[in-house]
């Protein structure tokens, strides 16, 4: 009894530091931001109601939910098709899917957003192919606009969506997918009834991570969108910095926060913290 | 692994299986007979599971041909032979109820809707099932759970059942009544059932026929009174029971069976118990023997003295030393044993001359 109790004194001195530093750099200033949204310009709810009347606000969330939703479904797909080549390939196979999860890692995301404008633009490398085997005779528009956007995020939150698949693919029972074969089930079949359905934590998890992610994210659509295509994180951005209008921005913070606080509340039901990583 | 509703006939020849530089299975014929209950018995590692694995086509063998009916299945895969087949901590669909587990090989069969419900509320009643219809798997006990098994396996009529230890998670009460139903199973269904197992009780409890591998080798394959009463070698000998054994000289063979010197008596074998060579290895198994006073003229016996007695309850294990030093091993009724140790002195152990049989000196 006294070894645990002295075990979590030190796990909690351990963890102290960083417990401060969270506390000091993001609750106490995130207290100041929710306050802002109720007295600012004066005291009261009125910065709320612009939040639930104003049409460009509104739009700018839809449209966030819109994107976020599409990303979460493409990179969880795509996600999982690597998955099941890294859990259950070759070993060349494993080595090969690896790389492609972790090199995304080493690159900032600031270079992959500017990378995708110089493949996706007017004059861009697809453009440019596209012409040359005249299979188009006018640029597409890929970027500066939702697609840019969604193939930016998609391309960033895959190594996430990962994770989680990896660990329900990893703890399945191989003699359930063997028994389904032994009873008569083709490949494709098991696959879609046996192994899917019981990956099933793993794409909710999955699902809630990109999702989460995607509601915030602020460079990718800065720059793949070109203003054109504004965010939520880029809205608060625009009403702090460009219009200055504090008492709106901090209003979308803290609906965002807490929207993204139900969601990760959600995530946690499903998913242990340690299956995503 | 042909029409449903028909035991399959099975045929091995030269099956062989290489993982690497590893043998895992060696060269291995046997005919499976329409309808038998074969069990696959060995220590873990001897191949056993190995071969029912080749049976269901989730190995492919490295040499030999496969039979089924006549048709050669060798390179046919799982899902188009079609065992049945009940794994080791039964490998039931968890996302899917008691009811949609059974119903699934009928499912990718495109059996009509009232087909499946038909043949699938058949089977949950045979295998006692009723009322757990939409539960989980994980909200069954491993009995239940075990039924399951059974009834997805066989809901489809298979030609041959392939059970891979079922029973092993299972607690000695569950075991035996597991074991009954089965046997229940096999003679209602009229499949070929078979079995692996490392439990020799189990083995010779539950078969037709037993089949003993070691080390990737199939030793012998008979009923099982054949294979315990007359083991072809000291491994099958061994691990189908308790056995005592006693070197023998001056074998040779006598009408209908062969005689012997035990520690300078003379000692006959009955049955098909044959010479080998000049020695060989006598071997009885301890229930067989019992203890006496005297020996008979013209009956098999050699004396021993009483070391230590073990109360089993329904019989004391007696354990003796014979004067040239070899240890035998008897389960004799308590009253006996009693005596035998209160003397401290010699006395003597008998066995019928049928009960005894010959081992080659030295071998495997």
């Amino acid at each position: 009894m006294k070894a645990y109790l002295s075990d979590r004194m030190g796990a909690a001195l351990l963890m102290a530091p960083l417990l401060l530093f969270l506390a000091a750099a993001y609750a106490w200033p995130f207290f100041g931001v929710v306050n802002w949204s109720f007295t600012l310009p004066e005291p009261g709810l009125g910065q709320y109601g612009t939040l639930l009347s104003d049409p460009l606000v509104q739009s700018v969330f839809i449209r966030t939910l819109r994107i976020a939703a599409i990303v979460t479904i493409v990179s969880v797909a795509a996600a999982y098709a690597i998955t099941v080549v890294w859990v259950r390939g070759t070993p060349a196979q494993r080595v090969v899917a690896e790389f492609c999860i972790l090199v995304p890692f080493w690159i900032s995301v600031l270079t992959r957003a500017f990378g995708w404008v110089a493949l996706l633009s007017n004059r861009g490398l697809f453009n440019t192919w596209l012409q040359a085997i005249g299979f188009i005779s006018e640029p597409l528009t890929l970027v500066r606009n939702e697609f840019g956007v969604i193939v930016g995020m998609t391309h960033f939150l895959i190594p996430f969506a990962v994770f989680p698949l990896a660990s329900s693919m990893r703890s399945l029972d191989d003699r359930v997918l063997l028994a389904a074969r032994g009873l008569g089930s083709s490949r494709m079949r098991t696959f879609w009834s046996v192994f899917v359905p019981m990956t099933r934590s793993g794409i909710i998890g999955s699902a809630l991570i990109v999702f989460v992610f995607s509601l915030g994210f602020f460079v990718t659509p800065a720059i793949l969108g070109g203003g054109r295509s504004v965010m939520v994180a880029e809205l608060i951005y625009l009403r702090i910095f460009q219009s200055p209008d504090w008492g709106l921005g901090a209003a979308i913070s803290v609906v965002l926060v807490l929207f993204v606080g139900a969601l990760m509340a959600l995530l946690f039901r499903y998913v242990r913290p340690k299956q995503l990583i | 692994m042909q029409q449903p509703g028909r035991a399959a006939e099975i045929k091995a020849i030269g099956i062989g299986k290489s993982f690497g530089s590893f043998r895992a299975l060696d060269n291995l014929t046997l005919d499976i007979g329409r309808g038998e209950f074969l069990t696959l018995l060995g220590p873990s590692g001897s191949g056993k599971t190995t071969f029912l694995m080749i049976l269901a086509g989730f190995v492919q063998p490295t040499d030999g041909r496969l039979f089924s009916d006549g048709v050669d299945i060798t390179e046919r895969p799982a899902e188009q032979r079609a065992a049945g087949m009940v794994f080791q901590g039964y490998a039931l669909f968890p996302h899917m109820s008691v009811e949609a587990n059974i119903a699934f090989p009928l499912k990718v069969r495109k059996k009509s809707a009232a087909e499946i419900k038909r043949r699938v509320g058949e089977m949950i009643e045979r295998v006692g099932l009723k009322g757990h219809e939409k539960k989980l798997p994980s909200q069954l006990s491993g009995g239940q759970q075990q039924r399951v098994a059974l009834a997805r396996a066989l809901v489809f009529e298979p030609g041959v059942l392939l059970l891979d230890e079922p029973f092993s998670a299972l607690d000695k009460g569950l075991r035996g009544q597991m074991q009954a139903e089965m046997k229940r199973l096999h003679h209602e269904t009229g499949t070929t059932f078979v079995f692996v197992t490392h439990d020799q009780s189990e083995a010779l409890a539950l078969s037709s026929r037993v089949a003993i591998f070691n080390h990737g080798k199939l030793l012998q394959v008979g009923a099982p009174d054949e294979v315990y009463d007359r083991p072809a070698n000291r491994f099958v000998a061994e691990f189908l029971g308790e056995i005592n054994m006693l070197p023998l000289k001056n074998v040779r063979n006598a009408d209908n069976g062969a005689t012997g010197l035990c520690e300078d008596r003379t000692i006959t074998l009955r049955g098909n118990a044959r010479a080998v060579g000049s020695n060989a290895i006598l071997a009885i198994r301890p229930e067989y023997m019992s203890i006496a006073p005297e020996a008979a003229a013209g009956e098999n016996g050699i004396a021993a003295t009483a070391v230590a007695s073990t109360y089993l309850g329904a019989a004391t294990r007696l354990d003796l030393t014979t004067r040239q030093g070899a240890k035998v091993t008897v389960s004799v009724p308590n009253e006996v044993a009693a005596s035998a140790l209160g003397k401290g002195n010699s006395v003597w152990l008998t066995w019928p001359a049928e009960k005894g049989f010959l081992l080659p000196d030295g071998g495997q």
